[in-house]
């Protein structure tokens, strides 16, 4: 299939700025690098625009079905005949809505960096490693085969650990880097050995392959897979669910969640781009490739299912009570990733049932943009405070009317309030849980409650409660710090009246939305009261909101410390793992293997030591080793040999 | 005809005279003169061997005289590097010619 050679371009002009950047940026380019990203990056954006609307409204769709195109395809490394590696990019909706959403937040990013970072020593490194995350991230997006968005997906994490310990003069930041690459990393463990399993039971890396064999309910495969079991799971279980553990991993799932609180060490606009719009949806993303493979496999949705759900009631609880704002909006990341999660647990394979898969992209596009612009929000006010903590902020939005303005719209957006966007992937999510069952939907709207109240808390505690007191001004940023969150609060107000289901769904046929008006009732009120509380309770200084902790007491407290749960890690490493396997093996490292190796060399030392004596210097000595050794070999070879 | 023992017990004398002078004596030129001796008696089996085995070759009175040519090459090369070490070090005592440990 023709027409789509540019794509090429879309994974590759980022990887340019990288290399540039990388490479000449510090010496040449330090104070132009930020205008090279962005210009390479609009390119991208453009290229994925133009191609989002060549597949949606030129040629992708063909009888009634999106097409699957190979845009590109080669043979990277070849094992044995039939078996290989191959690299590719694969163009379906949700890899195609996944390019504009992964290259357009990364623009917006790119421009507010321009303002955000300036001055900064390590301007163009700090540039080239945003490059290098987007090259990995549309990378891991338009894979073909499960091999090649395992590599991706590890550039993804080592960019992410990267920029995450940007400012590595922190030790705070450095530990935070490292935990969220070890978390990943073991994550990603489980999802080698997922792919790896996948792949012998399936025959083949490529997505399309594995899920044809792996779905039809006669083919040897599939019975193989299915006749296959350890600890009494069959093979295909085994396999899906670890690779939903990379997923979960990734995507900061209960109980692999730890690491994304901390990774909010790094610069704000980073925190934006990759641990709130792109990088954490990355597991839901895969979940949804593999998503005909899930659906088939009960066992492995209903763990997606219930993971997703209790994070999402989780996080939120946590981000009520949290005082940082990057950490609450952390939190509610996590809630809403929950959200995408079970949204793709409770989704059918066809038709009306496959509801919940195009819930679930729906929301995840959307979430991509009023979270960014949360969080470059949050970044702005951040810049001009100096601080994170909520009680250093209040009284902001005289100083900074804009970036309040787009913070209520995204607030709004997330809360769930018509029209705004996160309203309509939010009610298609409730939708699809209550056709499923009504404990999903109770939770779920718990958890959109919860959601409204704690983004509201967080919104009156920066920009109202108090008048502002602090040392320094705080102001609106330069124009490269205003356009990308104007852009963004356009968007999360208005993407929401994208006829989603035309575009993505769990079969590749446009269908029509319903939108049920009465159902939306409950929901909206549900956010309204939300609000309502966190206006009671933040707009002014009161006490309401310790005496609200008191109430819940020991409850209060257990969130607040994020329900113990780094604590949990902590115990678990190092009374457990270090204790029990750490020190042992680091003893049999030292005392077993490099002890042999010592011996021998100590032996070598010894014996050198013991007979250099010999070598004394005089020819009579050695005239008497000489007769000595003649005199021994005569005897042994005379008498005792024979 | 004298026994083969004989000869044999002189020349086996023979060699640990020249032994004992080349282990005991300090200077090198007795010791070069000890060096001759083992020579010799070596020189002293090869003939009488193939006198008393082999009456009809003529083996071992070749090896005898390579021997002789050897050794007198032999002596020219030692005496000039004692000439050497003389100069060096004003002794001809093998105690001090301990470079050999280096």
């Amino acid at each position: 299939m023709g027409g789509y050679e540019h794509t090429f371009w879309i994974l590759f002009l980022p990887a340019i700025s990288f290399v540039l950047l990388g490479l000449l940026g510090r010496k040449y380019f330090n104070k132009s690098a930020g205008l090279i990203g962005v210009f390479l990056l609009l390119l991208t954006t453009a290229l994925s625009l133009y191609n989002a609307y060549q597949y949606f409204f030129v040629n992708g769709l063909v009888d009634g079905v999106y097409l699957k195109i190979d845009a590109f395809k080669f043979t990277w490394l070849t094992f044995s005949p039939g078996v290989s590696i191959d690299m590719g990019i694969l163009l379906d909706p949700i890899s195609v809505m996944m390019l504009v959403v992964v290259s357009s937040v990364s623009l917006m990013v790119h421009i507010f960096s321009l303002g955000y970072m300036k001055g900064e020593e390590r301007f163009a490194t700090y540039y080239s490693f945003l490059g290098l995350f987007t090259f990995a991230m549309l990378g891991l997006v338009v894979s073909s085969n499960l091999f090649q968005m395992y590599m991706f997906w590890e550039l993804v994490g080592i960019s992410s650990y990267l920029l995450i310990g940007f400012y590595f003069q922190r030790p705070s930041a450095v530990a935070a880097s490292k935990k969220a690459f070890i978390v990943t990393r073991f994550a990603d463990l489980g999802f080698l050995i997922g792919i790896l399993m996948l792949a012998f039971y399936g025959g083949s890396l490529d997505f399309n392959t594995i899920i044809q064999h792996l779905s039809a309910h006669q083919s040897s495969e599939y019975l193989a897979a299915t006749t296959a079991s350890f600890l009494g799971v069959t093979a295909l279980t085994w396999g899906l669910t670890l690779v939903f553990m990379g997923g979960a991993g990734k995507s900061a799932m209960f109980p692999l969640h730890v690491w994304l609180p901390d990774a909010m060490e790094g610069p704000t606009p980073v925190s934006a781009l990759i641990h709130a719009a792109t990088m954490v949806v990355a597991g839901v993303y895969l979940v949804a490739r593999l998503f005909p493979l899930y659906a088939l496999n009960g066992a492995s949705l209903e763990i997606v299912l219930n993971v997703g759900l209790f994070t999402a009631l989780f996080a939120a609880i946590i981000a009520c009570t949290q005082t940082d704002i990057k950490r609450v909006l952390a939190y509610s990341t996590m809630s809403q990733i929950g959200f995408m999660m079970f949204a793709l647990g409770v989704s059918g394979t066809q038709g009306e049932q496959g509801l919940g898969y195009t819930a679930s992209m729906f929301h995840l596009f959307t979430h991509a943009f009023f979270k960014s612009l949360l969080f470059l929000g949050a970044g702005a006010v951040i810049h001009f405070v100096h601080s994170n903590e909520m009680k250093d902020m209040g009284g902001l939005r005289k100083w900074m009317p804009l970036t309040h303005v787009v913070f209520l719209v995204a607030c709004l957006a997330i809360a769930g309030i018509p029209p705004f966007a996160g309203f309509f992937s939010k009610e298609e999510i409730l939708l699809a849980s209550y056709n499923k069952s009504l404990w999903v939907y109770t939770i779920a709207l718990i958890t959109s409650g919860l959601t409204a109240f704690y983004m509201f808390r967080l919104y009156f505690s920066i920009f109202w409660r108090k008048e502002y007191n602090g040392h320094s001004h705080p102001q609106e940023g330069s124009m490269s710090m205003k356009i990308p969150l104007i852009i963004l609060a356009i968007c999360s107000a208005l993407v929401g009246f994208i006829p989603f289901g035309k575009f993505v769904s769990v079969d590749s046929q446009p269908q029509e939305t319903h939108f049920h008006l009465m159902f939306s009732i409950l929901p909206v009120i549900l956010g309204v009261v939300g609000i309502l509380i966190a206006l009671l309770m933040y707009k002014k200084e009161n006490d309401r909101p310790q005496s609200m902790a008191k109430a819940f007491g020991s409850f209060y407290r257990a969130a607040k410390n994020k329900f113990y749960m780094d604590e949990l890690y902590l115990f678990v490493t190092k009374n457990i793992i270090f204790k029990w396997v750490g020190r042992p093996s680091a003893w049999f490292d030292r005392k077993v293997v490099d002890g042999s190796m010592n011996e021998i060399a100590n032996l070598t030392l010894e014996t050198s030591k013991a007979i250099k004596g010999m070598q004394s210097g005089k020819i009579q000595r050695y005239a008497m080793y000489f007769f000595g050794g003649i005199a021994f070999l005569i005897i042994l070879f005379v008498y005792i040999l024979k | 005809m004298i026994p083969v023992s004989h000869i044999l017990f002189l020349s086996a004398t023979l060699f640990f005279i020249g032994m004992y002078g080349f282990v005991t004596r300090k200077n090198l030129i007795t010791m070069l003169m000890a060096l001759e001796l083992m020579l010799n008696s070596v020189n002293i089996n090869f003939v009488a061997f193939n006198k008393y085995l082999y009456p009809g070759k003529l083996d071992g009175i070749f090896f005898t005289i390579f021997i002789i040519a050897v050794a007198a090459a032999e002596a020219a090369v030692a005496i000039s590097i004692i000439i050497n070490l003389y100069r060096m070090h004003k002794t001809i005592d093998v105690g001090a010619a301990t470079e050999l440990k280096h």
